[in-house]
């Protein structure tokens, strides 16, 4: 379990996070983006771009 | 083998390739495009003894630029850059598109708001305008009337990157309210399904319904066609039914190559991310034998 970097509630990821997953906060919303898994660090996830996707 | 995955954003899809990878026991190097530098000469140290490239960018221009340096350093990457260069823009997409002789619908190209204004009047009302970069349905007007063509093209040439100034106006096909997506692998369908909606847009990313479809010859026929148009790879590729539902008759609005298929797994019977990394083993297999002849010739 970490905290969510922008309301500081508690987060818990899955046994089969990625680090570069999104994970939503699920108090407030925001996207983050799993940077490590063990221990398990976040950060907000990059704003959506122009050219992503397909 | 060694497969190296470029990456930005871990979506679904990517952790079902991660999965089935390393299920055959594979092993996977995840290559966060953001943390690499890529000089002229040299090969980053992550790159180095790779069977092969798997390009899972999610912003196009870093997936252009990547799969760009993995060819000049000699590292097998899929899709090749020259697919990617191809499949990105819009403009060059319909163009390989119609120099192939795969249907596409009518389009045209114009640079100032001028000039597209005289496009959209040709074709009439409905038609549409779409950025020459961009996915996930975004930033595509269908155009009603002339007030509201006036309307996009000066948001358009004012607000936008100048990639906006390159108007790119298609003709408005009336589609039964679906659209094609289907998954192939140099040119062989893997999967396909039709995306439907009552808006005129039927992207999954827009909130599309989606179901598994039965390609019929024709459609097969254009899908390797319009995949060796691009130059192969592993592609998404979209069909529209001109001729309605029951009608063999189809156009191919677009080429994708990057493509997102964790919508098509669900939908479909198919086991997709089986299916990709069965092709994937079969291309790693080819760069091989490529490297090994290179090295005897």
């Amino acid at each position: 379990m970490t905290e969510c970097v922008q309301c500081g509630a508690d987060v818990t990821l899955h046994d089969d996070a990625e680090v570069g997953e999104i994970v939503d906060c699920t108090t407030c919303g925001a996207e983050l983006e799993v940077v490590e898994r063990t221990p398990p660090v976040l950060d907000r996830a990059p704003e959506l771009e122009e050219d992503w996707g397909e | 083998m060694q497969i190296g995955l470029l990456y930005s954003r871990i979506r679904k899809d990517e952790k079902l390739l991660l999965a089935e990878l390393r299920e055959r026991g594979h092993e996977v190097v995840k290559i966060d495009v953001r943390d690499l530098q890529l000089a002229l000469d040299e090969a980053p140290e992550i790159l180095s003894g790779l069977d092969l490239v798997v390009d899972r960018c999610l912003a196009t221009s870093r997936s252009l630029y990547a799969t760009k340096f993995c060819e000049a350093y000699g590292v097998p990457v899929v899709n090749s850059a020259e697919t990617a260069q191809t499949c990105a823009d819009k403009v060059q997409n319909s163009l390989a598109l119609a120099q192939s002789g795969v249907p596409t619908p009518a389009t045209d190209v114009a640079f100032t708001k001028e000039s597209a204004m005289e496009s959209i009047e040709s074709f009439g009302y409905p038609c549409v305008l779409k950025p020459v970069v961009g996915s996930w349905g975004r930033l595509m007007a269908k155009i009603d009337s002339r007030s509201a063509a006036e309307a996009i093209l000066e948001h358009k040439a004012t607000l936008g990157h100048y990639e906006h100034k390159v108007f790119y106006v298609q003709e408005f096909v009336d589609k039964p309210g679906r659209d094609i997506r289907v998954l192939a692998a140099d040119g062989e369908p893997l999967s396909a399904m039709v995306r439907s909606s009552d808006h005129w847009l039927t992207n999954a990313a827009k909130g599309a319904e989606t179901d598994a479809f039965e390609l019929d010859a024709e459609a097969e026929k254009l899908v390797e066609q319009a995949s060796d148009a691009v130059g192969g790879g592993l592609l998404g590729i979209d069909l529209m039914e001109v001729g309605g539902e029951s009608e063999s008759d189809y156009t191919v609005h677009e080429v994708n190559h990057t493509v997102e298929f964790k919508a098509l797994n669900e939908t479909t019977e198919t086991d997709v991310p089986a299916e990709v990394v069965d092709w994937l083993e079969a291309k790693a297999d080819e760069a091989d034998e490529e490297t090994k002849h290179e090295v005897v010739a």
